[in-house]
């Protein structure tokens, strides 16, 4: 098989080849009729299926779960409070992104994290791009579906754009200034020679 | 002033890194324009009607003589030899081509500034007194509580795509001039029965299409929680507001939506988690950033009186009683240079004017200056004796105007003329009015009184809390202004009211001249305008300017008088 056809993500800097596909209750078209949840059919093989799904085929799903090839995903107008008892059935866990300017997954990312304790893979979908990758690890993603219309090894440059940051957050649980001792080095910085 | 250590330098040389490559991105087209948008808004680079424009953040205002010059350089090298200070106490250059913003960064890093986050849906620029550390009515110095909250919101990875811009604002004074009242977040310095220090939070202010005077959600938080309480108003917003309508998106909606107790409880609910943990300041690394502010090496002076030193010196006289401000140390004034003068755009400065500002900087105030958001600079730390001399020199430059808090000091934004959001033009309106009431006995006679100008319903121009607000407005293609009075800034913030339809630009002027027949003609004695339409209302104001049609120069009828 080649590169091309194979499903890639980012898993910590890593590029592997993924075998999960996402279930997505399509948007539904005016005058179609609405994907149910609960009748949604559930295909073979390792699935990330939506949170509204998990809620109410959970028992249907529970031995496939249990065999490892359940995962969940979020949408970004959802809590993952809803599912915080069946974190341990979960193979994966998957934050939707709808549009790259919708920022509603970093704190549903942190949550999952620092609440609700979640340590297994964190999964960035949907529109997940070069230039968000920095801040989706600092939040506590560990692993990217970047968008596929892109180069994934460009994307992975994302994860090191910066080498320090002033505050704390999932990957980071100090700030700078509980880190370092901090003295001004500025004074004589004289400008660009101007 | 707060000085770079070597992470700060750190992140804003990785920042240039990550930028440059960014734009390299663009221009080889690997990002389309819609992805590219909100990196370099996240940058300050905004595609404007005829060129990019690039916003630098001014951290509260506060800059070295160098970093002025700095600008004087880039005014220069990469625009058309002038720049425009902001009511965000920044400064923009209007004629910037996309391919040279990375070297203007690099620059820039060379004296300790950048331009992360002076736009985008991210926390802007904090904002705050520009007479802060020298202020007689100072509580405590706000400026290492912004830098504290600069660091802090730089690159927050939580809160890069919030749904909306998000502005904070810290008053450390008894007067507060500062807008809190207009912001997403506006602090006050307040200390509590025991004398600790704490902020009074209040939240949900803000001016653009829903005006909104914020509301106070805690009363008082201990400074060490400033950043963690700051935290959970930022996650409930995030999570919570509105997405699906960008004139509902700011945190004033969902204040208003929720109801101002049952906001203040989810934050409480989300700062019972935040508490105490690692963002909790301590007290080390608030004296570290304390200690950059600390006042200069001031001399044992008495205060004099400058005016008597020079008898019969009214322009001299003039100007001190406008542009001349306390200072909480005798002997010393703070003093504002006017960007406002008769045939100049508000807040607009020459390459030569800035160098030349740096230069009476380092010569007379301790090589430090402030930009205000009414979009002037002030020397904070002058000494008196030598007002007189700074004065001529400032004159001769074109930076003695003394209007400052008069009707010329207008708060205008670029408009029509520089901004694609505009729907009308705002300098040419300031240029009229500015040349119409050019008599400085007369803006003497008015007094304090304060007209801002916005060239949209966006309210760069602060219109909303002007005592005079005008508002430029779209009638099918057509550009008009809708007045409004009785708004104020400071502790008693207010928002204006409109007085009825609109009005041509050429109009202005008159509309402008009746309301002040009106303030003239009702005023008591030593009431200010803003204190005069409080008392009798707007309707005097009203009827006299809408009582006979106001025609153009020979005659012609215009306005909506015609339009109708």
């Amino acid at each position: 098989m080649s590169e091309a056809v194979k499903n890639l993500i980012i898993k910590g800097r890593e590029i592997v080849e993924d075998a999960w596909q996402v279930l997505r209750l399509a948007e539904p078209v005016e005058g179609a009729p609405s994907i149910d949840p609960a009748t949604v059919h559930v295909p073979e093989g390792k699935v990330i299926v939506p949170q509204k799904v998990w809620l109410v085929q959970r028992e249907l799903l529970a031995a496939r779960a249990a065999a490892g090839e359940i995962g969940v995903w979020i949408a970004s107008d959802e809590r993952p409070e809803a599912i915080k008892d069946d974190l341990s059935k979960f193979a994966l866990i998957a934050v939707d992104f709808p549009k790259f300017t919708d920022g509603r997954g970093y704190s549903i990312a942190y949550n999952l994290r620092v609440r609700l304790g979640w340590t297994g893979e964190l999964r960035a979908i949907g529109d997940v791009l070069r230039d968000q990758l920095f801040s989706m690890q600092r939040v506590g993603f560990d692993a990217y579906a970047t968008r596929p219309d892109r180069s994934i090894h460009d994307a992975l440059k994302g994860l090191s754009d910066f080498s320090e940051t002033y505050q704390a957050s999932v990957d980071q649980k100090l700030p700078l200034f509980r880190r370092h001792a901090r003295v001004a080095v500025g004074a004589n910085n004289d400008g660009a020679g101007i | 002033m707060y000085q770079y250590d070597q992470y700060d330098h750190l992140i804003v040389r990785e920042r240039i890194a990550q930028y440059r490559d960014q734009v390299r991105r663009r221009l080889a087209d690997e990002l389309t324009e819609a992805e590219f948008l909100p990196l370099r808004l996240q940058n300050g680079l905004y595609m404007q009607r005829h060129a990019y424009m690039l916003r630098i953040a001014v951290p509260y205002g506060l800059l070295a003589s160098k970093q002025m010059r700095m600008f004087a350089h880039i005014a220069r090298k990469y625009d058309r030899g002038y720049g425009h200070f902001t009511t965000r106490q920044n400064i923009q250059f209007n004629w910037i081509e996309l391919e040279q913003t990375p070297d203007i960064l690099t620059d820039l890093a060379s004296v300790e500034m950048h331009a992360i986050q002076t736009s985008g849906n991210c926390i802007r620029n904090t904002t705050t007194d520009p007479f802060a550390g020298v202020a007689a009515d100072e509580i405590i110095d706000p400026r290492p509580y912004c830098e504290v909250l600069r660091q802090w919101s730089t690159f927050h990875p939580e809160f890069i795509a919030l749904p909306r811009k998000f502005k904070v604002a810290v008053n450390g004074a008894v007067d507060d001039r500062a807008a809190i009242a207009v912001h997403d977040i506006g602090l006050t310095v307040v200390r509590n029965d025991a004398g600790e220090i704490g902020f009074k939070f209040m939240v949900g202010g803000g001016l653009g299409r829903t005006p909104i005077i914020g509301s106070v959600i805690n009363e008082f938080v201990p400074w060490q929680h400033m950043l963690t309480y700051t935290e959970a108003v930022m996650r409930v917003y995030n999570q919570y507001g509105r997405r699906d309508n960008k004139y509902k998106a700011r945190i004033k909606i969902l204040l208003k939506a929720l109801g101002v107790e049952e906001f203040a409880r989810q934050v409480n609910e989300e700062w019972a988690h935040l508490k105490d943990g690692p963002e909790t300041l301590t007290v080390e690394e608030m004296q570290r950033v304390i200690d950059f502010f600390q006042p200069p090496a001031y001399k044992q002076l008495d205060d004099s009186d400058v005016v008597a030193a020079q008898p019969g010196n009214k322009a001299f006289a003039n100007w001190v009683n406008r542009n001349v401000k306390p200072h909480k140390v005798p002997g010393y004034a703070a003093v504002v240079l006017s960007l406002k003068k008769t045939g100049v755009p508000p807040g607009d400065a020459t390459a030569e004017q800035m160098d030349f500002m740096a230069d009476l900087a380092d010569r007379y105030s301790f090589g430090e200056l402030r930009v205000t958001h009414e979009q002037n600079i002030v020397l904070a730390d002058v000494e008196q004796s030598q007002l007189f001399a700074l004065w001529q020199e400032a004159k001769a430059h074109g930076l003695a105007t003394p209007n400052i808090g008069l009707l010329t000091d207008i708060i205008c934004c670029p408009g029509g003329d520089f901004c694609s959001l505009a729907n009308a033009k705002s300098i040419p309106i300031a240029a009229a009015i500015t040349e119409r009431f050019d008599n400085l006995d007369y803006q003497h006679d008015i007094g304090e009184i304060e007209l801002n100008i916005s060239g949209c319903i966006n309210a760069c121009g602060h219109h909303h809390v002007g005592n005079i607000g005008v508002l430029g407005v779209d009638k099918d293609g057509s550009e008009w202004y809708q007045v409004s009075i009785g708004g104020a800034q400071g502790n008693h913030a207010a928002i204006g009211k409109i007085i009825g339809p609109s009005f041509s630009a050429l109009q202005m002027p008159e509309v402008i001249d009746r309301l002040l027949q009106v303030y003239l003609r009702d005023r008591f004695e030593d009431e200010s305008f803003a204190d005069c339409v409080a008392r009798i209302g707007v309707a005097p104001f009203k009827e006299f300017v809408y009582a006979t049609p106001i025609a153009e120069k020979g005659g012609r009828l215009v306005g909506e008088d015609e339009y109708v």
